[in-house]
């Protein structure tokens, strides 16, 4: 996974509440393999219309906004479903970051898995950059990560909340299941104790 | 220390904990659908094992055909999707995991198979590809939904590392009247929550309302926690628990079954245990729900109006529902019941167990459907036993179609699809945006209202037919 540090990139504002996954990748493109580019199916059905022609008022069709690589959106930004497309539309279109006023918890979770950061600020310090951002379309932010801060093109800096193993591990982009795969040895003990204590559960070698 | 149920679940699963304090949990069983293939790929990849196959178990049904079923995944005419379930059984087939597929007997809906079969006990650690794997929490599990990637970290270590959820208990008091179910009780509370209420916690629900329910209605309660935003939905395990899970054929058998009601009687919260938020409600008071627009939240009574957008106080809300009125094409103060349905599904992990195929099946039977209307079973096994009560016969009767098991019209990855513009009365648990298909319009509602939205071709309090 890329290490996340410090990002200075195009922000898109798109100010909503409850941005759900099944805008962010409609269903039916979750059987596309990953090699089709997940990109295009970012928020599809906003970007585009019936006749698949894109719809020139959404932001990201705008020209100052095709190379965003930070989007701002508000509170319980990506609620709904499980699917890690919805993430992989966000990379593959080459957004590394979101800034909201909150996000679900499982898409928070599939963002650091990854390399993209949610970056939580207070509402209505998303809705005042959102505000600048529309002002001056195609300004820049920075994200340090390192530092827990957004940097406005003007020079304001807010610090925004991440959770602190989130944070790490876009830090050090390192394969989680590597790090797992160190406790080995604790995870075949605690095995084995359940085992014992739980029994009926691997009755005949399966469980339950 | 008093502790709480969800505490005592965690307690029991964690390995250990990082520097940053999250938890490595053991996981009881893993559940996945066709739609993390992207865990299976990347494995390969990455040249790693599978480390125990046997606690993994993977189900087709977001992409199984709800007709035509004779020649198993052959008879899918979309190559895609026909690829999707292919594909499942290519990787369980390699990988040794436990598989019902397309033709398996007992195929179905995750959330419907697992617990029917008796896979689910009280105090294990669920976790699945799908959101909606709290539904297992209605047996006193901690059950939740996570992305491909930590599929792929469990597939690969058994375990996941969880930040540990805020304990949230929601009472609700009093008694649910009659024509009212769990469905209308949980979208009450994702109303009274909102959508992103339950957001970093965990829902215990607790009372004599929810003690009241029987384990099908409480596996609909703790199903669409997850659109409150929560982690988690659970109910503690008691009398009903142990009945439901004795005659299934996963259940501990003979001397393990003493040993092990013995320990689930030992998981629920303590007396005086503390929880980071407590809500009570007064069940007596909950009426029919509908959805009028597009998320779970924008839900009332069926004898109210929709609402005004500029009643609400917050402005985001005030946006959302101004917003979810256009595209729902409804304006706001149109009595719910005179909204006009073009189409009925019934079915879905949230309502299409027998119970719920019953309450749909009392208020169809010796009616006419005067617009199409689906009803599809959450498993083969629902249908089996659906079918030896003769309900179908009584829906074929009153004009409903009789389909075969799968998330069906929910999601419609299956191609069972609302045309763009129609207004589907539906027992499912989404409502966004083209959930059901691009331009579809999705009213949720419960089993008895779906069917009585399908005899009078509009949405219809159900009470008065229960009555007569």
């Amino acid at each position: 996974m890329e290490s996340f540090t410090v990002l200075k990139a195009v922000a898109a504002p798109f100010y909503h509440a409850d941005v759900d996954t099944d805008e962010l990748i409609p269903h039916r493109f979750l059987r596309k393999p990953l090699s089709a580019g997940y990109g295009n199916f970012l928020f599809h059905d906003k970007r585009r219309g019936p006749d698949e022609r894109e719809d020139p008022s959404f932001v990201l069709n705008m020209p100052a906004y095709r190379q965003a690589q930070i989007l701002i959106s508000g509170p319980n930004f990506g609620c709904g479903s499980t699917r890690e497309g919805a993430v992989y539309a966000l990379r593959d279109f080459g957004i590394r970051a979101v800034i909201a006023s909150g996000f679900s918890d499982i898409f928070s979770s599939n963002c650091a898995q990854n390399g993209v950061v949610c970056a939580t600020l207070p509402d209505p310090v998303v809705r005042n950059l959102c505000e600048g951002l529309e002002s001056s379309p195609g300004s820049e932010l920075t994200i340090d990560l390192p530092n827990q801060q957004v940097v406005s093109s003007d020079g304001v800096t807010y610090r925004f909340e991440i959770d602190s193993s989130r944070k790490s591990r876009l830090i050090d982009g390192r394969d989680e299941i590597d790090v797992t795969l160190k406790h080995r040895d604790e995870i075949a003990q605690f095995e084995a104790a359940y085992m014992k204590r739980l029994p009926w559960l691997f009755q005949a070698g399966r469980v339950t | 220390m008093p502790t709480t149920m969800l505490r005592k679940i965690i307690d029991l699963h964690t390995v250990t904990r990082s520097g940053d304090g999250d938890l490595l949990l053991y996981v009881d069983y893993n559940v996945v659908h066709e739609g993390p293939f992207y865990a299976f790929d990347g494995l390969a990849r990455e040249g790693r094992d599978i480390l125990r196959p046997l606690q993994t178990v993977a189900f087709a049904d977001h992409y199984v055909p709800t007709t035509g079923r004779a020649r198993g995944s052959a008879g899918i005419r979309d190559a895609e999707a026909r690829g999707m379930v292919e594909r499942l059984q290519s990787n369980a087939q390699r990988t040794g995991i436990v598989h019902y597929g397309i033709d398996h007997p007992q195929q179905g809906i995750m959330h419907v198979v697992a617990p029917e079969l008796g896979m689910t006990h009280p105090g294990m650690l669920i976790v699945g590809s799908d959101s909606h794997t709290c539904t297992n929490g209605a047996f006193g599990a901690l059950a939740f939904g996570v992305g491909a990637s930590q599929i792929k970290h469990i597939l690969a270590t058994q375990t996941l590392w969880f930040k540990a959820p805020r304990a949230m208990r929601l009472t609700v008091n009093g008694e649910l009247a009659t024509g009212v179910s769990a469905k209308d009780l949980i979208l009450a509370i994702i109303a009274r929550l909102g959508i992103g209420g339950g957001s970093g916690s965990a829902i215990e629900y607790a009372g004599h309302a929810v003690r009241a329910l029987s384990m099908e209605a409480r596996m609909t309660l703790c199903n669409m926690t997850i659109e409150a935003g929560a982690r988690a939905g659970m109910v503690a395990p008691d009398e009903k628990t142990y009945e439901y899970l004795r005659s299934t054929p996963y259940a501990p058998q003979g001397a393990a079954w003493e040993q092990a009601q013995e320990f689930w009687a030992s998981l629920p919260s303590d007396p005086g245990a503390e929880f980071h938020t407590e809500i009570e409600m007064d069940g007596s008071k909950v009426a029919p729900m509908v959805t009028w627009g597009t998320s779970q939240d924008e839900a009332c009574g069926v004898d109210e109006t929709v609402p005004d957008p500029a009643s609400f106080a917050d402005p985001g809300r005030r946006a959302r529902a101004t917003h979810a009125l256009a595209y729902m094409a409804i304006e706001a103060g149109t009595p719910v019941s005179n909204i006009a349905i073009d189409r009925v599904f019934i079915g879905s992990c949230t309502n299409a167990r027998l119970e719920d195929l019953r309450a749909a099946a009392r208020v169809a039977d010796g009616h006419r459907a005067r617009i199409p209307a689906i009803v599809v079973p959450g498993s083969r096994t629902v249908k089996r036993e659906a079918e030896a009560e003769g309900l179908h016969e009584i829906f074929l009767r009153a004009g409903f179609e009789w389909r075969d098991s799968g998330c069906s019209m929910c999601t419609g990855s299956n191609g069972d699809l609302v045309p763009r513009g129609e207004r589907c009365a539906s027992t499912s648990n989404r409502n966004m945006e083209g959930r059901q298909g691009k331009g579809s319009r999705t009213h949720l509602m419960s089993p008895a209202m779906a069917a009585a939205a399908a005899i009078a071709g509009r949405i219809v309090d159900v009470r008065p037919l229960l009555r007569s």
